[in-house]
């Protein structure tokens, strides 16, 4: 198994007849993605990438049943594809994963849409502003979102990364140590999103396949200390775990637009030490990550 | 995105934020025409910059550096002490606590009225991004240093937590109140300002607002006598008639705002290795591992995850311009953004530019090989690395740096 998404997971492009919704949805078909259809207001009816179009996600999920939705909406409109997707998929199934890639969204509307989302418990929001989700396969799998699909394969580690490139740093270090991923999950870098770290944290704990966790975090916020927290508590299994932004100044936001430390909180150093605290094995430089996950494993005797 | 303390007022004031009259001047003259308008017994005269601590901060003087006043809020009781004040602070580099040792200059000032003062109290309305939500947070301990209150009486902060669906409820503006000690007049006057300022916030795609002190006038009246106000930036394309136009470009940095305006996130810092990365995360964790082996970075810079050739020079160009720059790393994990493509932009900027420091080139991820060959190629003196610590030991032992 995996968490949240199987490799024949069936998945809507929402946006799929724009820009970022063709190219991304061509590469996710390549990998194996089963790309069932896509939403467009007003293009419903047309077929692009091999796939039907959809007006509303209602008939998309309807017609295709699909268990996910990914989101290229441009920001002004994407909060609204959020709600539109968790409602169709609460009246239709009752449950449903959606991934929002989308960067730039306005922070009132993400309030807004995680409120909604969570008024929908069966509903899943990962994002926006990430890489999104992939779960390798034997051949193939589910990527679902913009990440590279060929650094992966299928394996016995579970990732979770506020970061998009840097996940892929940890991905090539446990690969260079020989070790594939159960499921990648980019959480994103806005400061509201939807799935936070302890979820996916508990989502791993409980996943046979997953044998170890790497967390990467990053300046901003609490997520990590309240993660490790958490993690001190209820996880067995071996977590490696690295935060960016040591040397990031105080109050200048670093590129994603929850990297900011604000009234002194949410320092790198503040999230190691709660790392640290809870028995985690910090890297502190992501060449490393690899070694580090090496020594946790062997520790584990999983090696 | 943002702004000034008069033009803050000057919303709050269209909302029905209760604020004091108040004139915004960019010379002395027009502070001692504000004086005489104001026809107020005492003004506040206010160093209008983007940053806290004003009234704590020192002036100086721009050329010889020698210090023109303490504090750059001052209250002044007739017209000669706004002239003395006005010419102290019009033109002369403030600096306090937020700004670093290099200050901004004073170009706007803002001459308020005053007003009986009560009692001074401390109000907030924020994005909590734990909770998810927008956070209300009030204290009786006004005027002073919010993070200092926090650390040593946190029970004299009190929170609200507006529901995204239901909006501010009444009685949660009257239990914010009451927990101010306030009640009457004082409590009503209080509950409708506090709902006109999440309007504001709301309405503004605000990301903080911060009003330090909030003030009980003696005649039980709810003052904001200062207002600092954030937007988010992500909700500029809805404020392009509002806030947008408010934007004080002067306040901003010359080299972040032509990264801005070629989609590059970037932030200058003081060290002396520049870095060019793809993605925010791997930017910062660069920029954390040069330090890791003994570098000083010089910036942040994140080119984004479909960068073309184009922005890459401009990347190369805002980095080199820093004349703290000894040398540069680049640091690329294709994704979707090929190792092939950036090294051609690589080596374009580089002849364009004529690099003359020490360059690191670490690539990674999708047509590595390619990128790599297409490096190797080149006449140029550019140095290949196979891990961002490879490429961060690279680069400080090549501009001498380090252990």
């Amino acid at each position: 198994m995996s968490i949240w998404i199987q490799e024949n997971s069936k998945v809507l492009i929402q946006g799929i007849t724009g820009k970022q919704g063709m190219f991304h949805g061509e590469k996710m078909i390549e990998y194996g993605t089963n790309i069932v259809g896509g939403v467009t207001p007003g293009k419903g009816g047309n077929e692009v990438l091999g796939v039907p179009v959809f007006n509303s996600m209602i008939d998309a999920i309807k017609q295709t049943n699909a268990d996910a939705s990914v989101i290229y909406v441009p920001p002004p409109f994407a909060g609204e594809a959020i709600m539109e997707a968790a409602d169709a998929f609460d009246i239709v199934n009752g449950e449903g994963v959606i991934v929002c890639i989308t960067e730039g969204i306005p922070t009132l509307d993400m309030v807004r849409a995680v409120s909604y989302v969570n008024d929908r418990p069966g509903v899943r929001l990962i994002g926006p502003n990430c890489p999104g989700i992939i779960t390798p396969g034997d051949s193939g799998g589910c990527k679902i979102g913009i990440m590279p699909g060929h650094i992966h394969a299928k394996g016995r580690i579970g990732i979770v990364s506020k970061s998009g490139t840097l996940t892929y740093e940890a991905v090539a270090q446990a690969m260079s140590i020989d070790e594939g991923q159960s499921t990648c999950i980019g959480i994103g870098g806005d400061p509201v999103n939807g799935t936070g770290f302890i979820e996916c944290l508990a989502a791993f704990e409980s996943d046979a396949q997953t044998e170890a966790i790497i967390m990467i975090g990053e300046i901003g916020g609490t997520a990590e200390e309240d993660a490790a927290a958490w993690a001190k508590k209820n996880v067995t299994k071996p977590i490696v775990g690295f935060v960016a932004g040591s040397t990031a100044p105080p109050g200048k936001r670093m590129g994603h637009a929850g990297a900011i430390i604000a009234g002194g909180k949410g320092t790198a150093a503040e999230k190691f030490s709660a790392f640290e605290a809870a028995g985690i094995a910090c890297a502190h430089d992501p060449s490393e990550i690899g070694a580090v996950l090496l020594e946790s494993l062997k520790a584990a005797g999983l090696r | 995105m943002n702004i000034h303390e008069y033009q803050g007022k000057q919303l709050f004031r269209e909302a029905g934020v209760p604020v004091l009259d108040g004139v915004h001047c960019t010379n002395v003259e027009q502070a001692l025409a504000a004086y005489d308008e104001l026809n107020s017994e005492v003004v506040a005269v206010k160093s209008q910059i983007h940053a806290g601590g004003r009234g704590k901060g020192t002036l100086y003087d721009v050329k010889s550096g020698s210090i023109v006043m303490e504090g750059g809020v001052k209250i002044a009781f007739n017209r000669d002490e706004v002239e003395k004040y006005a010419t102290n602070i019009i033109g002369h580099r403030l600096v306090t606590k937020q700004t670093g040792i290099e200050g901004k200059i004073v170009n706007n000032l803002y001459i308020e009225s005053g007003c009986s003062i009560a009692h001074e109290y401390y109000l907030a309305i924020l994005i909590d991004r734990e909770e998810k939500s927008v956070l209300i947070m009030a204290s009786t301990e006004g005027g002073v240093d919010i993070e200092e209150v926090a650390e040593s009486s946190p029970e004299a902060i009190h929170k609200i937590w507006v529901d995204p669906a239901a909006g501010l409820l009444g009685f949660q503006k009257r239990n914010l109140g009451m927990n101010l000690g306030l009640s009457g007049s004082a409590l009503k006057s209080f509950s409708k300002m506090l709902g006109n300022l999440y309007n504001v916030f709301n309405d503004n795609d605000c990301s903080m607002i911060e009003i330090n002190p909030l003030v009980r006038s003696t005649d039980d009246e709810i003052i904001a006598l200062d207002a600092k106000v954030g937007f988010d930036s992500n909700a500029d394309f809805r404020h392009q008639k509002s806030w947008v136009q408010m934007r004080d470009i002067s306040e901003e940095d010359d080299a972040e705002i032509r990264a801005g305006e070629a989609d590059l996130s970037y932030v200058n810092l003081d060290g002396n290795i520049g870095c060019l990365v793809n993605g925010a995360g791997l930017a910062m964790a660069t920029m954390d591992v040069i330090k890791l082996y003994g570098g000083e970075p010089a910036n942040f810079l994140d080119v984004g995850g479909g960068a073309n050739e184009e922005q890459v020079k401009t990347a190369f160009s805002i980095i080199l311009e820093d004349p703290n720059v000894e040398g540069v790393l680049v640091n690329i994990f294709g994704g979707i953004m090929r190792c092939d493509i950036i090294a051609r932009g690589v080596i374009a900027a580089t002849e364009a530019l004529s690099l003359e420091v020490p360059l690191v080139v670490r690539l990674a991820g999708t047509n590595v090989n390619e990128g790599k060959a297409i490096l190797a190629a080149s006449e140029l003196n550019i140095h290949p690395a196979d891990s961002l610590a490879d490429g961060a030991k690279k680069i400080v032992a090549l501009i001498g740096g380090g252990e």
